[in-house]
């Protein structure tokens, strides 16, 4: 009986090995599509009318735009945050912690970097598509259109795959389901409210505005709100650098936490 | 490769901290062989598993997997391997068929193929008519028939199935065998952990018997019966101060016994030459070596 799989000697980051990862994921994905869509898009869009129509009455202009302009492109960093970093903490330590998937993914032809890889990527397309919702909600809101705007998704995506391996990562460190806590207090709460969402970093103290420099959401924010109202060349190159950068650092420590937890 | 053999290990240690779950193993699975790995809970069997799929990483030895030296070479060994894991790790929420779908890709099956494998795999375990069926809606049995139609749907060389039939009810065991013997039949080199004597006396054709990480026998169930626990036992049965005397007697008289919980069996009475005890006759089996060879106590 010949065997179907190949015999040749197999390397690394395999293509097919990913796809066997990206395909059991969006098969999945079509069993619970509706829950996800929901939670990802459906927050961010209330922050979006909350904040926008709440504090719209009170301010109408913050940093030279419309309050609900600023806050509509805003949100959509919120929105990635939402569908890559928290999917990412959960997911990953109830598939390998509780459904034990892992365990099955890694007896096929898979090895721990290319399962977190095409997971990390999973998720990255996923906040690519879901940040762009509140942008929608936005221009249903009065938002004015303009081509730079095309450009989110990829914004997004790659926001979406640093924080996807952050999440990771945390799950990868974290003993138990309950440790979450503490990075959502600590770590994830500080980043969403200081990062230029709902208020410009320049009203903030000297040693604030530094601090949210070293925070990749602050950057997507800013990159995001230049797609919609014209971007600003270098300092814009440099904010993307830091997204990728960030996405590199965070997907080499998500290697490591997992192939930690998952081989003995 | 080394022979023909699907598996070779040779001083294989793996430690979990101070303990060595894994004491200097030696195992040769010849190809087209069904090779059982018996021992009690803690023996080391489900780390042997993990260790031939590079799940866990040997300290010391040397691991090889249809010719592929691990870990290293450990993506080339699985991408020829089917696993069956002890505990249950199917995806709930898909069907059937979407379950073995996934794996078709994980396996790198090509698309021509792709839904003749997955037809394949669902005529083996008998799943054609559940193929709609969430995986939540199976019974016991069918979730376990998947798992193995799962690890076959790529037709590996090699399968090795982690405890198959733990926890099982005897008539969905049954069923199980009669499927991992129609593998066996076809030629597929079987790796099998259990702690079921009966599992294993009835499909390894080979069985190493492990104990504290360690091969303590292996041979065919048959001749490990007879090098170990002779023809014939006597069963002696009676309240504890009689089968006390008993086995103190047997024992004197230089024969090997051990303790069934209810009675006390008297091993290789063909050679006591009058000294056996009287009690009902029985042909010695697997389980008298695996008691006499692990221990009577729970660890």
């Amino acid at each position: 009986m010949a065997s179907l799989a190949p015999e040749r000697r197999l390397g690394r980051l395999e293509r097919p090995a990913m796809t066997g990862v990206f395909v059991r994921e969006l098969v999945n994905y079509s069993a619970y599509w509706r829950s996800s869509a929901f939670s990802s898009t459906v927050e961010p869009t209330i922050y979006l009318l909350a904040f926008g129509f709440g504090f719209g009455s009170l301010v109408s202009r913050v940093g030279g735009f419309e309050y609900v302009e600023f806050v509509g492109t805003g949100t959509v960093a919120t929105a990635v945050l939402f569908s890559s970093a928290f999917p990412a903490m959960f997911g990953t330590f109830v598939k390998y912690k509780f459904q034990r998937t892992y365990d099955a993914v890694l007896a096929a032809p898979v090895d721990t970097e290319e399962l977190v890889t095409a997971e990390a990527l999973w998720m990255a397309v996923r906040a690519g598509v879901y940040g762009c919702v509140p942008l929608l909600v936005a221009l249903v809101f009065g938002l004015d259109p303009s081509w730079g705007m095309l450009t989110v998704p990829g914004i997004a995506f790659v926001a979406g795959f640093g924080w996807a391996c952050f999440g990771i990562s945390i799950a990868g460190f974290a003993s138990s389901i309950e440790n979450f806590n503490y990075v959502v207090s600590a770590v994830i709460t500080p980043l969403f409210l200081v990062a230029g969402t709902f208020f410009p970093l320049s009203e903030l103290p000297r040693w604030a505005q530094i601090a949210g420099n070293f925070n990749p959401l602050h950057h997507c924010v800013e990159l995001v709100r230049h797609a919609a109202f014209g971007f600003e060349g270098v300092t814009d190159l440099a904010r993307l650098g830091v997204l990728v950068l960030f996405g590199l650092l965070m997907w080499r420590i998500a290697i490591f936490a997992m192939t930690r937890k998952l081989v003995d | 490769m080394s022979g023909d053999l699907a598996i070779r290990l040779r001083g294989v240690v793996k430690r979990y901290g101070p303990i060595t779950a894994v004491d200097g193993l030696d195992l040769d699975v010849p190809e087209g062989t069904c090779v059982g790995l018996l021992g009690p809970n803690g023996a080391g069997k489900s780390t042997t598993m993990r260790l031939l799929t590079a799940q866990a990483i040997a300290d010391e030895g040397e691991l090889e997997v249809l010719g592929f030296r691990l870990p290293e070479e450990s993506k080339a060994a699985r991408a020829q391997c089917g696993v069956v894991p002890q505990l249950d790790n199917l995806d709930t929420t898909l069907t059937v068929e979407q379950n073995l779908l996934v794996f078709t890709y994980l396996y790198r099956i090509g698309r021509k193929e792709r839904r003749q494998a997955i037809e394949r795999a669902l005529t083996m375990a008998n799943l054609v008519d559940r193929r709609k069926d969430r995986a939540d809606k199976l019974s016991g049995g069918m979730r376990r028939r998947l798992l193995i139609a799962r690890a076959l749907v790529h037709r590996p060389r090699l399968v090795l199935l982690d405890e198959p039939t733990v926890g099982l009810d005897p008539q969905v065991r049954q069923e199980l065998w009669a499927l991992i013997d129609a593998l066996r039949a076809e030629g597929t080199t079987i790796l099998m952990s259990t702690h079921y004597i009966e599992e294993a006396q009835r499909l390894a054709d080979t069985v190493l018997i492990m104990s504290h990480g360690s091969a303590v026998a292996a041979g065919p169930p048959a001749q490990l019966v007879a090098d170990h626990a002779g023809r014939e036992a006597v069963e002696v049965y009676g309240p504890p101060p009689r089968l006390a005397e008993a086995e103190a007697a047997a024992r004197a008289a230089g024969l090997l016994t051990r303790r069934t919980g209810t009675s006390v069996s008297v091993l290789g009475i063909e050679a006591a030459d009058g000294r056996a005890p009287e009690g009902e006759r029985r042909p010695a089996n697997l389980e008298d070596v695996f008691v006499l060879l692990t221990g009577e106590e729970i660890d």
